[in-house]
């Protein structure tokens, strides 16, 4: 799958922040690809810049953030540098976005059948009817009982887990080959949670369309993802295969926040945990971030910065993987 | 002290405050109209007041910058000979008097009232609540003037005069709390129902101090903005009413009372002791108003 | 362990909201009162030193219990007892007030953003007199706050200066201030990263048994639950589908619902197994179903279980409130993967 040409390839992406006790990097030198098909899962603890990724590709940087350096590619074209309104057409034919509350996507004066047809007609080239038709169908496809008579309501009408499917088949309707998902199922039950997640990873499967899939739960990142990003502090700390990452996590910090996950299928005395928190981004340590944390410091973790390097299954941005001898 | 001031120029307030040209000019016209304001009997070039320095020759001067123009009255004198730039001085002191007390006035009453509709609920704020509803579909004015109204019919003439300031700060004030009690009310539902209430409700602290120690604190900042475009509003209510001439007593006209008495003469030729008065009501409320909005963009979590 | 007298007991309780439309928009509408059932007749009860979790999907009332027990919420029926008083009755006194205290899910609304910490934690202390003198608050400010974790100076911070674990801990130290035995936990962990999590899990196990606390711990998260319980009730629409002691819960789940919450967890050690979503959405607690309120997602479900609400009845270390339990149809529908799996 990854010797496919990538879809999305995003070259040490830079995002900054100015403000006016100086300039906060909330993004730093992130580089990652998604083939056609592929899910790749990004996690990490809330302002490691995970959502702010998926906001860069989807051209939606809450000013004053800017990307700094850098570049994003989709299908070879760089989309970072586009004007709005070319960058907004992308956003509906090209990149789909579900965020996290499906009310800020829905309009509320509108019924979803006339946002669905509308989304379709602006970027597919078929008529009013034609829309309807595969509206009703994208409706049944997500899994909303009696899609033919639904499809007239409006979104206050639907209870939440059918709210976020009817988001889901908006941003799947102009059938757009990546997909760019912010804690989709986050505000969901578990319940309704699996009968989401269940549904996404069918249609990327079945559409090959790619997704990033940004999320804090690392149980739903186990079940769909194809590969995984750790992001630390503006940073990835480690890409790499799914199974890899979850099971043997190569970076101290990913090893670290798989454990401190409490386990399901037992009883621990004590949990393992990483002491600490995550550094703000005004006060980010000099070297890795997070050797302050981390259980395998030492000397050169506090001077100098990894990127990420091979470390046998995955990408760690970690000395302990270090081939060459430090210098000095 | 010190303390407090060193945040303070730290803070994002002072900060958006530097950024905004607009909004620094409107402080310093502000900050003009207020300090001549409150110091005109030192700065003052005379004192319209005083009928011993008065002179009928002195009448209708037209301002300093006319042919006829006699330097010592720079915007020019009125029919009495009293110096324009003078009255204006006093007279912004009684509008700004009037309007600070009556926003002062309306922001207790109304913070007080809409704190604890929004707190206790129920039957009380039912019954506040439909209070504002039918005030507002009045025009503030109106209710200024029919309080005023009423406040004559009952007292008689002589204490009438004595206090009439206190009547027209009185007709101001109640006419424009139900903005501050909607506000906060409306900002205090939202607090109740937050954890740190909660947390302070189990373990049973009384009702009114949790609403004087927690929920007030935080609901007080929009109050701020309202209070800050309210005295503009005020300050305009008060010169509507001396323009009526059932404001401010004569003996302490404000600028509404110089404009209507200025208004004689317009057709005369005599514009200046109308227009003068005018222009300084609008930069004063301008002023106000401008650094209100600013307050409430710069207050807005949202549009940061 | 059982014949210790229960620090907490529910019995029967009942929670119900009027959530009707304004009586103009009724007479309009030509539509009656509606009366939302969240917490319909349950009953358990916390030996001391123990802790009690309550799971269950959003809007199953499971909040309005921990409301109902620390007297935020008065009951509709049924009573609440602390330490053998009947907390219901009348307002609860101070002593009782002081000896239990919550512990909330949202670390940047339960702090009062203008309160410096300091004054936070000393809240309870001054609201319940528990000392004389600055020099004394001072110093049991500094106590607390070293006991969970932060520093003594922290206490001249705002809370906007803390993350989200800090601001759960200054949470904590509040609710220990006043040196309570009892703490209802509001779901204490689900607005914080996983790393965090476990911090502060760690934090109430190591404080239950320092300081002998009895728990009552609200939860969606069947995971975490299972980490710091030592008996769990799952609840759906209002009422209790099953009580059980927490390893024979993760061990034989009974209920149909049970099972299904269990099997709906995603799989972290990825064995390949996808996951059986529970089909259907939860109903309204307003117009709940007739019968059994989980019988139109239920696979076992029959006519009975349609017509006849099902009772809290006794099957092995458990009460179930299931008629396939109860007559033995459980069989049909198979454990969840995990349990198998631990098998």
């Amino acid at each position: 799958m990854s010797n496919a040409a990538p879809l999305l390839e995003v070259r040490n992406l830079r995002v900054e922040f100015p403000t006016r006790r100086g300039t906060l990097v909330a993004l730093d030198d992130v580089s990652f690809s998604i083939a056609p098909g592929e899910v790749l899962g990004v996690v990490g603890e809330s302002g490691a810049g995970k959502s702010m990724t998926g906001a860069a590709i989807i051209g939606l940087l809450e000013p004053p953030g800017r990307i700094a350096r850098g570049e994003i590619l989709l299908n070879g074209k760089r989309i970072d540098n586009l004007r709005y309104e070319q960058m907004r057409r992308i956003r509906g034919k090209e990149i789909g976005a579900i965020f996290q509350d499906p009310l800020t996507t829905l309009n509320p004066l509108y019924t979803v059948g006339q946002q669905l047809t509308e989304t379709m007609t602006t970027h597919l080239p078929i008529n009013p009817a034609e829309a309807r038709r595969r509206a009703i169908e994208w409706l049944e496809l997500v899994g909303i009982p009696a899609a033919a008579q639904r499809i007239d309501s409006y979104p206050h009408e639907f209870s939440g887990g059918m709210r976020q499917r009817v988001v889901i088949a908006l941003a799947l309707c102009a059938e757009p080959r990546l997909i760019v998902a912010d804690e989709p199922t986050t505000a969901l039950d578990v319940s309704i949670q699996a009968q989401v997640i269940a549904l996404l990873k069918t249609l990327a499967r079945e559409k090959g369309t790619a997704m990033m899939l940004v999320t804090h739960d690392m149980g739903v990142i186990a079940e769909t993802a194809d590969r995984v990003a750790v992001m630390y502090a503006g940073r990835i700390a480690e890409i790499g295969p799914v199974r890899e990452v979850v099971k043997h996590a190569n970076h101290p910090y990913s090893a670290g926040l798989m454990a401190s996950i409490p386990p399901l299928d037992r009883r621990v005395e004590r949990l393992a945990q990483i002491d600490g928190a995550m550094p703000r981004l005004s006060a980010i340590p000099r070297g890795c971030a997070y050797n302050p944390r981390c259980p395998k410091v030492f000397s050169r973790c506090a001077d100098e910065r990894p990127d990420l390097m091979d470390a046998g299954t995955t990408r760690a941005a970690c000395w302990l993987y270090a081939s060459e001898v430090p210098h000095g | 002290m010190a303390e407090t001031l060193r945040r303070f120029f730290d803070s994002d307030l002072w900060f958006s405050f530097t950024r905004s040209p607009v909004t620094v000019l409107s402080a310093i016209v502000a900050a003009i109209c207020i300090l001549g304001a409150v110091f005109a009997p030192w700065i003052a070039p005379h004192n319209p007041f005083d009928l011993a320095s008065l002179n009928l020759i002195d009448a209708f001067k037209p301002p300093a910058w006319t042919e006829e123009g006699a330097r010592d009255y720079v915007l020019g004198t009125d029919d009495q000979g009293r110096d324009v730039l003078s009255a204006i001085m006093y007279g912004a002191r009684v509008s700004l008097l009037v309007g600070i007390s009556a926003t002062v006035f309306a922001t207790l009453l109304g913070v007080s009232l809409g704190l604890l509709a929004g707190y206790v609920g129920g039957a009380i704020d039912s019954l506040l609540m439909r209070i504002c509803d039918i005030q507002l579909t009045f025009p503030s004015i109106l209710v200024a003037l029919l309080v005023d109204g009423v406040v004559r019919a009952v007292l008689p003439r002589e204490v009438h005069a004595d206090i009439a300031l206190f009547v027209v700060i009185f007709a101001i004030g109640i006419s424009e709390w139900p903005k501050f009690a909607r506000t906060v009310r409306g900002s205090t539902l939202v607090e109740r129902n937050k954890e740190y209430v909660q947390a302070a409700r189990v373990i049973g602290v009384p009702k009114a101090r949790i609403m004087v120690s927690h929920v007030l604190p935080n609901v007080i900042g929009p109050v701020l903005v309202v209070a800050t475009l309210n005295l503009g509003l005020a300050i305009l209510s008060e010169a509507t009413l001396s323009f009526l001439g059932v404001g401010v007593p004569p003996t302490q006209p404000s600028l509404g009372t110089l404009i209507r008495i200025g208004n004689d003469f317009l057709f005369s030729g005599e514009w200046w002791i109308t227009i003068f008065p005018g222009v300084a009501l609008i930069a004063m409320v301008l002023s106000v108003n401008l650094l209100g909005d600013w307050l409430r963009d710069a207050l807005n979590p949202k549009l940061r | 362990m059982a014949d210790a007298p229960p620090m907490f007991e529910a019995r029967d309780l009942s929670r119900h909201f009027d959530v009707s439309r304004p009586l103009l928009q009724r007479m309009v509408a030509r539509e009656g009162r509606r009366t939302l059932r969240a917490v319909d007749g349950i009953s358990f009860d916390i030996p001391k030193g123990r802790t009690l979790s309550l799971v269950g999907e959003s809007g199953c009332g499971k909040s309005t219990v921990a409301r109902l027990a620390v007297g935020l919420y008065t009951p509709t029926a049924g009573s609440v007892r602390f330490d053998g008083r009947d907390l219901g009755a009348a307002r609860a006194s101070a002593d009782q007030r002081r000896r239990m205290q919550m512990i909330f899910q949202d670390p940047y609304a339960s702090l009062n953003p203008r309160w410096r910490v300091k004054h936070i934690v000393a809240e309870p202390i001054r609201a319940f007199g528990l000392v004389t003198t600055k020099a004394q608050e001072e110093a049991r400010v500094a106590e607390l706050l070293t006991q969970v974790g932060l520093s003594p100076l922290d206490g001249d911070k705002f809370p906007h200066e803390f993350s989200g674990g800090q601001r759960q801990r200054i949470s904590i130290a509040r609710a220990l201030s006043s040196n309570p035995e009892f703490l209802v936990c509001d779901e204490p962990t689900s607005a914080l990263d996983v790393s965090v999590q476990a911090q502060i899990l760690n934090l109430m196990k190591e404080l239950q048994q320092r300081l002998g606390l009895t728990f009552l711990f609200i939860s969606h998260n069947l995971a975490v639950v299972r980490q710091v319980s030592d008996r769990i009730g799952v609840m759906y629409l209002g009422r209790l589908a099953e009580l059980a002691p927490a390893e024979s819960l993760f061990r034989r789940p009974r209920h149909p619902y049970t099972r299904a919450l269990m099997e709906a967890i995603p799989d972290l050690d990825m064995t390949g197994r996808e996951r059986i979503p529970v089909g259907g959405e939860v109903p309204s607690p307003i117009t709940p179903p007739s019968g059994c309120a989980f019988h139109p997602r239920c696979p076992l479900a029959n006519d009975r279980c349609k017509r006849e609400r099902p009772e809290m009845k006794p099957a092995g270390d458990a009460m179930v409130a299931c008629h396939a339990v109860e007559e033995g149809r459980d069989d049909a529908m198979p454990m969840p993967a995990i349990v198998r799996d631990a098998a």
